[in-house]
């Protein structure tokens, strides 16, 4: 009877607190969230960073132009060729040297190649983080034929290093060409398949429609970028209104969302693939021909055969692998749109052949920043949905 | 709006506070005393013609040696609304290196504000959390400063919490796992 009598009293709750990561497999990376919670309700939600910091400004300033760009490689690991092209267009900028329309082509081609691969796995990991398998196993596989396609392209698939200062490090193959033709023109129904299985799915709606909403001003305010901000109707890309490459001979739309939440986020990078590709065709059907280094000898390392040839080629290349190029004194700031959102590079000169500086704006440092903002207020199974929509990579966030 | 009209604009409505305007590359930044910072900020993120109401970045830079001024906080802003672009930078003196925080303008500034006093000292007068945020709580010393040595302060003088990790697995090593 004692037992019973207890029942009848008012079941006290105490707030719990747990720790999130950073091992959890949710949390795409080494994040972790340390939640408060009031039953099923998320009260406080702190995000711990760092677990994969390296020290990447740090070691910037410490070499050379060129040695520092395999760096960039490994800021955001799923989509490489992004980061390398946001690192070559910096440096460009501070050179003062413009590659050539062709090498601006490839360099386009690469990058939404890397966007596809990089929103293919955001789509696969966040869907199956909410509990759908099946579009997780047919991304990865259509992942597959995009990392292929970088192998034939320069002999890697994740840390590629391909883009070069002043232009790209090698002509691309016919067969590349005919390849990747193949798979846009193929593209476009495997979309479709991926969205028959989740844009229309009423579990998926439950999950993630009016979950983490995120108001078009506040957005601003918290300096998101890339889909997580247009998802809340801001049209913002720098594809668009600070164009690089061959941004701007190309056609594309920029997808905004309306009401800011998971569901909308997702219809934007979904809507932003199908433009990736549309680009990637564009591209390929455009390609001009000519070079694909820029010829400013004081900033590019000479051509491989010449250097074997030629003594004056040898000095030359010695004299730029060792102490760098002569840079003018001066610093600027380059953003380019990677898949999640704007990477930014910072160079402070001083006149030798290292950066005085070398500063990464990375779109994930604040989006994980957010991570409170959306997740206070809501159940714990929306903190799920909320760090698959933010689309983070912890290796860009820590550097 | 070009962005040297933006200096000028700055210029001439806080006369006092300007050091130094440059351009380069056609990207203009505009060098100020930290004293207003707060005002200059609320001011560009206000007024209508302007609107910086995306703060794209902040962070530290070390001019060790080479300025009177050692430190300086660089403030990139961006106008979604008008895209415009100015690169602000506040100097901050080596024997008091503190500033105001700006998270009043801009909520996103946030983090920014923490990795700046993480990797550089700077004190974000205002911030509500002011704790390291890339490195442990009880690192001691700030990477990114020019006097910090690239491959860290020594053997002698790890970070206690690497010298606890080897310890322990030293400890494991001598414990029998196989024991009958």
């Amino acid at each position: 009877m004692q037992e019973l009598d207890d029942t009848d009293k008012t079941f006290e709750t105490k707030e719990l607190t747990i720790s999130l990561g950073p091992q959890h497999p949710a949390t795409h990376g080494v994040l972790r969230l340390v939640l408060h919670l009031n039953g099923e309700t998320v009260v406080k939600c702190t995000p711990y960073v760092g677990y994969l910091h390296r020290g990447v400004e740090k070691l910037g300033e410490n070499r050379t132009y060129f040695a520092a760009l395999p760096l960039s490689d490994r800021l955001d690991y799923i989509s490489s060729m992004n980061n390398n092209v946001g690192y070559v267009n910096a440096v460009e900028k501070l050179f003062g040297i413009e590659a050539p329309a062709r090498a601006k082509f490839i360099r386009t081609i690469v990058a939404e190649m890397g966007r596809l691969s990089s929103h293919i796995i955001w789509l696969g990991t966040h869907v199956l983080d909410i509990g759908a398998t099946t579009p997780f196993l047919h991304a990865m596989a259509a992942r597959e034929k995009i990392l292929d396609l970088f192998e034939i392209l320069c002999g890697a698939r994740l840390t590629v290093s391909y883009p070069r200062v002043g232009g790209v490090r090698n002509d691309i193959s016919q067969q590349f060409l005919d390849e990747l033709y193949d798979f846009v023109l193929d593209f476009p129904s495997k979309m479709d398949d991926y969205e028959t299985l989740v844009t229309e799915n009423r579990i998926w709606k439950d999950r993630t429609v009016d979950i983490g909403v995120i108001s078009r001003e506040e957005a601003i305010n918290w300096g998101l970028t890339g889909g997580t901000l247009r998802g809340s109707g801001v049209d913002y890309d720098v594809r668009k209104y600070a164009p690089y490459d061959a941004y701007d001979q190309v056609e594309f739309d920029v997808p905004v969302g309306k009401k800011g939440d998971c569901y909308d986020r997702y219809l934007v990078r979904v809507e932003e693939m199908r433009q990736a590709n549309r680009i990637i065709k564009q591209c390929v059907e455009k390609l001009p021909a000519g070079a694909v280094m820029a010829d400013a000898p004081k900033f590019t390392l000479p051509p491989k055969d010449m250097i074997l040839k030629d003594m004056e080629h040898l000095i030359h290349q010695f004299i730029l692998i060792t102490k760098g190029p002569s840079v003018a004194e001066g610093e600027v700031y380059v953003g380019t749109e990677v898949p999640k959102g704007e990477l930014g590079f910072y160079f402070v000169s001083d006149g030798t052949g290292k950066p005085y500086r070398m500063r990464v704006r990375a779109p994930s440092f604040v989006h994980a920043s957010v991570m409170p903002r959306l997740c206070e207020g809501g159940l714990i199974a929306d903190v799920i949905a909320n760090i698959g929509t933010i689309d983070i990579v912890l290796g860009e966030c820590d550097r | 709006m070009q962005p040297i009209a933006i200096a000028e604009n700055i210029k001439d409505r806080f006369p006092e506070e300007v050091l130094d305007i440059r351009e380069f590359r056609e990207q203009v930044s505009v060098t100020l005393k930290k004293g207003r910072i707060v005002d200059i900020c609320r001011y560009l993120h206000d007024d209508p013609s302007l609107y910086m109401d995306f703060l794209v970045d902040l962070c530290g830079l070390d001019y060790k040696g080479k300025k009177e001024n050692r430190f300086a906080v660089l403030y990139n802003l961006y106008s979604v609304e008008h895209r415009h672009r100015i690169m602000l930078k506040a100097e901050v003196e080596e024997s008091e290196p503190s500033i105001d925080s700006v998270i009043s303008v801009w909520r996103g500034v946030d983090w920014h504000e923490r990795e700046c006093f993480d990797m550089f000292g700077i004190v974000f007068k205002g911030h509500p959390d002011l704790r390291r945020i890339l490195l442990p709580e009880d690192w001691e010393g700030h990477p990114l400063r020019k006097d910090y040595p690239l491959k860290g302060p020594g053997p002698d003088m790890e970070w206690k919490g690497f010298t606890d990790v080897l310890d322990r697995a030293k400890r494991y090593k001598e414990f029998d796992w196989y024991q009958k």
